[in-house]
């Protein structure tokens, strides 16, 4: 009850600061077009394997898109409290510390689908000219919203460490190609290494939702990097504790 | 049960000390202020009693509910207004109070009349769709305010209410205090001591994170009034002043005061009509009183003042 309380707050602030609006726009413009990029490449190119190959090279795009903007969604949540004090309002409340970190993910998360919702308009339209399998379709949506989810959860995570929000987004930024990037080391490591590398990355689990394939694995991996970063940010706000906030 | 029972309250920060041993009581309907120059840990002791970060050691309890084990059940009975006065600024009025009334767990039935009731209360209801951002100070001290009382708390925290408002928003706030009513347990800090004694029933001093006293304001007064100190302010040659104000008895000194070249500070012994015999005295020489009054005690004088008395005291 409480955390929706939180959340339904924390949307009212992202849409009478305009920012859900401004990330939404770049969001969908970025993402049409690559959806519009990748048909033409298809359809010039390829011809024939549409069903598959465009989205999984359209979701490899997006990826992008969604990486750098979420951070500028995040950044907020935490830091701006602490900057402008209210933090103390939330913390002398009878709220508990997880009812607000739910709270502010929940928002968080719910703008994004809203976003993801928005792009399914390319692939409708795509449906007028083009017969398509929705089945791989839903396997990247499935793939993009838990990728997504996990980069909030890390942003609000850094969020909740600086009250300066650009500090927090870059180093989320930072923190996420940092994630994506960290199976690139097969010429260093050794094998053992960059097999635990690939674990470890967002990009493997990732490419196999795009692939079309949903593999428990790869929600539990995405499940887990959210949990491991909510958890980091409840360490954080409890910090106060023995550290003491201005 | 008192409202307010503080037990040995220590906070110690990682490089500065926040309060010492801090232990008092304050009575269900009391208006106790907290009164103590900056930096002399009032903010410190007030977030540890909302549960805001808990203390290092001691504890307290707030209508019984020790902080650090129902901290929950502590911030439910407390409403409170922290010093800088934080608000979500793009919020208008009533979506803030509504925001707070939902976190408090007022029931969606009674939300609407209870918001009504506190922005009248506050006299904030012409400006209850105005965004808090375009508000005034004074404005925004009674949002915050209207928040604190929103769930109708038993005890009250205000941290300097204040504090950065011009004169006639202060006599406002101060008198919003005082009509908060009598089944309310209210404690404000300050470091103002005439605005303490004008609101508050009693009065805890506290300096450099040491509790020095807690009295009814009068008595405080009283206590401290032991050397009158006169403000004399005369036309003519200084000498002559000088020497005019050093011959009337019961005159222990006399120095030029800081507020120009025509003051004079007279320190005069206790229990004599001292004021009459200087103004008599300067009548007699022909020299004009342009001002003659008892000094208030600075905030500073007093603790040097309680802080001398307590160690004396402690000597004994
Ligand atoms: N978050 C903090 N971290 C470190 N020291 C602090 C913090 N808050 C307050 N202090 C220190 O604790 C002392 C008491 O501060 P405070 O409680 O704010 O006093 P007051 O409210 O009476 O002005 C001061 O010396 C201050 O520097
Ligand atoms: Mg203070």
């Amino acid at each position: 009850m409480n955390t929706l309380t939180i959340a339904k707050r924390e949307m009212g602030s992202y849409f009478t600061s305009l920012i859900a609006y401004v990330v939404t726009t770049v969001f969908l413009v970025m993402s049409g077009y690559f959806y519009y990029t990748n048909m033409v490449m298809f359809v010039m190119f390829v011809g024939s394997d549409v069903k598959l190959g465009l989205w999984q090279q359209t979701f490899y795009d997006i990826r992008f898109v969604t990486v750098s903007v979420l951070p500028l969604l995040t950044m907020r949540l935490f830091a701006e409290e602490k900057k402008m004090g209210t933090i103390e309002l939330l913390f002398t409340s009878p709220l508990r510390d997880r009812q607000i970190i739910m709270g502010k993910y929940l928002a968080c998360l719910a703008v994004f689908a809203m976003m993801l919702a928005l792009t399914m308009l390319y692939p409708v339209l795509l449906k007028i000219v083009y017969q398509l399998e929705p089945a791989p379709l839903a396997a990247c949506y499935l793939g993009l919203f838990l990728m997504g989810g996990a980069c909030i959860a890390c942003g609000i995570f850094l969020s909740s460490l600086t009250e300066n929000q650009v500090v927090a987004a870059m180093s989320t930024i930072g923190v996420l190609l940092l994630l994506w990037f960290l199976d690139w080391n097969e010429g260093i490591a050794g094998s053992a290494v960059v097999q635990v590398l690939h674990q470890l990355s967002f990009s493997e689990h990732f490419l196999n939702f795009i692939r079309g394939i949903i593999d428990i694995n790869d929600i539990v991996y995405y499940l887990s990097v959210i949990a491991f970063f909510l958890f980091l940010t409840g360490c954080s706000l409890e910090s106060r504790k023995w550290r003491g906030i201005k | 049960m008192n409202a307010i029972e503080v037990d040995h309250l220590t906070k110690y920060y990682s490089n500065a000390r926040g309060v010492i041993d801090l232990s008092f009581e304050v009575n269900k309907g009391e208006i106790m202020g907290f009164l103590g120059p900056n930096g002399s840990g009032k903010t410190t002791t007030m977030r540890m009693l909302t549960c805001f970060f808990p203390p290092t050691s001691g504890t307290a309890r707030i209508c019984g509910h020790d902080i650090l084990k129902e901290p929950l059940e502590v911030r439910r009975k407390l409403g409170y207004l922290p010093e800088s006065v934080p608000l979500y600024l793009d919020m208008p009025v009533r979506s803030y109070l509504s925001f707070f009334a939902e976190v408090r767990g007022i029931p969606a039935r009674q939300r609407k009349a209870r918001i009504d009731e506190v922005l009248d209360k506050c006299s904030l209801t012409h400006v209850a769709h105005r965004l808090i951002g375009k508000l005034s100070k004074g404005y925004r001290q009674r949002v915050g305010i209207a928040q604190a009382l929103l769930h109708d708390p038993e005890v009250l925290i205000l941290d300097e209410p204040t504090i950065g408002l011009d004169p006639k928003q202060i006599i406002e706030i101060r008198s919003l205090i005082k009509g908060l009513g009598a089944a309310r347990t209210v404690i404000l800090s300050s470091h103002i001591l005439s605005e303490v004694s004008a609101v508050c029933d009693r009065v805890i001093i506290i300096h450099e994170g040491k509790l020095v006293a807690v009295d009814t304001p009068h008595n405080l007064t009283r206590r401290l009034q032991q050397t009158p100190k006169i403000l004399v302010r005369a036309l003519g040659p200084a000498e002559a002043i000088t020497k005019t104000l050093r011959s009337v008895p019961g005159v222990l000194s006399v120095k030029p005061g800081i507020d120009g070249p025509d003051a004079f500070i007279v320190d005069a012994e206790e229990g004599l009509p001292v004021i009459n015999s200087l103004a008599q005295a300067l009548c007699a020489q022909n020299l004009s009183i342009a001002e003659i009054r008892p000094v208030d005690m600075t905030l500073e004088e007093i603790f040097i003042q309680l802080v001398a008395d307590d160690t004396e005291v402690r000597r004994q």
